[in-house]
């Protein structure tokens, strides 16, 4: 893959979910370093998107990473192609310890226990302990420790703030920040804090379309914008670096 | 006293058949959500193997361990099978439950009509090894030595199946899969090795289960592996779709019942015994005796 073609490219995809046409057409494509914000309302599809990228979710359309055409492949070979993923829910299987989690995502022979365990320290200390009873914000922890224990090419990481307490979420913050200087990351996000801080590019989705592709700074120091295109009509930042948007919503 | 002795033993041999199966059952079900009807006939081939191999295999007669050649053929024999059912006839049916339903008791209807085309509807005598011919003597009573190769083969296999689950990467896997499958794909792995496995590792045992319950029926039928399916189904059932422990709590639960019901009470209540204590349990706890430990989930 020559320097100027994108890391990622997905090309008028369309998914249907029990008859209801969810994506309709999403094209864009992401570079091969630093962080692309995936962002939009709720409920737009962006974790659709991120499914279908995937194939997670039957889609139709073309889906290009790493010079690959994966539109075909089944999930587990376009993961091992070098994609670390971090869902909305977690995917954390509650019944297996913290270990054993980590274990299961090994896929290269020197999996990255150090940095996973740099980063999260309670991870290690908490090695034996059922991964159903840690907290949410632990969980989200091991989430994206997982993700991070192979060589990825590309991270995948949907809402990784969402419900959490403003101090985990800076925990958190710092660590998606830690991992995007290592790898590409695709971060679903409506944090738009977070958004700031570690995203280059923003891809804005609405009604299962893109409407809007380009510099996620310059989206969000402009004003309207951001109100025409996320619906905010004002920020507050909080302690946490968090911020509550007018209609309730975490934004900037 | 001696005859409680000889009830608790010869429950623990048939509790112990009732496992062999079941734990084959429960596991497929278990990770894969597929019902598996077929389960019966994977039991029926590997009794009518085991028999067919002590007949004609070459040092696999009643004599000294020959019998342990044949049980190994009919054990391959059933694994082979399963293997083959699940690629070429489960694998493009995942999430199709009401296919998976049909395919799986046509195939249970089918194998033992051709097994009967080959070999007859006539019981068939099984051969008794050498080796657990008689009975020992146990506080008194006199046991029939193969209960307890039923017994041990169900310890082994239990053991082999929470070494499989606890210490095994596929294990991992299983574990994982039982609870988000999605996950473990979006992971990459490719969970239907794991799948076929299951459901190699559920054949062997059920084919096993085939061998062992010619020694304890004392004949092989085309039709053996459906009517102890039903028994299978209400351990798996009654101990919890997706544990290990708990099918090994039911089996010998509904084998001690079965027992003590059928002495004690009239021949043939056994059986209703076992469908009271299925209903009770369906009443009381829908998701089987271990429904809330979760932790200990492991097939």
């Amino acid at each position: 893959m020559s320097a100027a073609e994108p890391l990622l490219e997905a090309a008028d995809l369309h998914v249907w979910i029990e008859g209801s046409h969810i994506l309709q057409g999403v094209s864009f494509s992401m570079p091969d370093r630093g962080v692309t914000a995936l962002m939009g309302r709720n409920g737009v599809g962006k974790t659709t998107t991120v499914k279908a990228l995937l194939g997670l979710v039957p889609r139709t359309g073309r889906v290009v990473f790493d010079g690959v055409d994966i539109t075909t492949h089944p999930t587990y070979t376009i993961v091992s192609r070098g994609i670390g993923y971090v869902p909305e829910e977690r995917g954390i299987f509650a019944a297996l310890t913290v270990a054993e989690n980590l274990r299961l995502a090994e896929r290269h022979p020197k999996p990255r226990y150090e940095l996973v365990h740099e980063l999260f320290p309670e991870l290690a200390a908490r090695a034996s302990q059922p991964a159903g009873t840690l907290s949410g914000g632990q969980q989200q922890m091991l989430a994206i420790g997982r993700s991070l224990l192979n060589d990825n090419k590309l991270l995948i990481v949907d809402e990784p703030t969402k419900g959490l307490a403003p101090r985990i979420v800076r925990e958190v913050a710092d660590a998606v920040a830690r991992a995007a200087e290592q790898v590409p990351v695709l971060l679903v996000e409506q944090n738009l804090s977070l958004v700031r801080r570690v995203a280059g590019q923003a891809v804005v989705l609405d009604a299962g379309r893109v409407i809007h592709t380009g510099s996620a700074l310059e989206l969000l120091d402009d004003a309207d914008r951001v109100r025409e295109l996320l619906g905010v009509s004002r920020t507050v930042t909080d302690s946490s670096g968090t911020t509550a948007g007018a209609e309730g919503r975490r934004t900037a | 006293m001696s005859t409680v002795v000889l009830l608790v033993i010869t429950g623990l041999g048939l509790g112990a058949l009732y496992f062999l199966i079941a734990s084959g059952l429960s596991l497929i079900f278990g990770l894969m959500d597929v019902l598996n009807f077929a389960h019966g006939a994977f039991l029926a081939i590997g009794a009518y193997g085991t028999w067919w191999a002590a007949d004609h295999l070459p040092g696999a007669g009643p004599a000294g361990f020959g019998f342990l050649v044949a049980v190994l053929f009919g054990v391959a024999a059933g694994t082979l099978a399963a293997t083959l059912v699940e690629l070429c006839i489960i694998r493009p049916l995942y999430g199709r439950h009401r296919e998976q339903i049909l395919a799986t008791v046509g195939l249970s209807l089918a194998v033992p009509a051709l097994i009967q085309a080959i070999w007859g509807a006539d019981p068939l005598t099984f051969p008794k090894p050498e080796l657990v011919r008689g009975a020992v003597g146990v506080l008194g009573v006199n046991i029939p030595k193969d209960r307890f190769l039923l017994i041990l083969a169900a310890v082994a296999v239990f053991v082999a199946l929470w070494l499989f689950n606890s210490r095994t990467r596929y294990g991992l896997i299983v574990r994982a899969g039982v609870q988000d499958r999605a996950m473990v794909t979006a992971l990459g792995i490719d969970v239907r090795k794991s799948f076929t496995l299951v459901f190699a590792i559920g054949g062997a045992a059920a084919a096993l289960a085939g061998a062992l319950g010619g020694l304890y029926f004392g004949v092989v039928t085309p039709t053996q592996g459906l009517s102890l399916l039903i028994f299978a189904f209400i351990v798996v059932v009654i101990g919890g779709t997706t544990s290990l422990t708990g099918c090994a709590i039911a089996s010998i639960t509904v084998g001690l019942i079965q027992q003590f019901a059928n002495y004690y009470t009239v021949a043939g209540l056994g059986d209703i015994a076992v469908v009271i204590v299925l209903a009770l349990v369906l009443l009381t706890r829908q998701g089987g005796l271990t429904a809330k430990k979760s932790a200990e989930r492991v097939a």
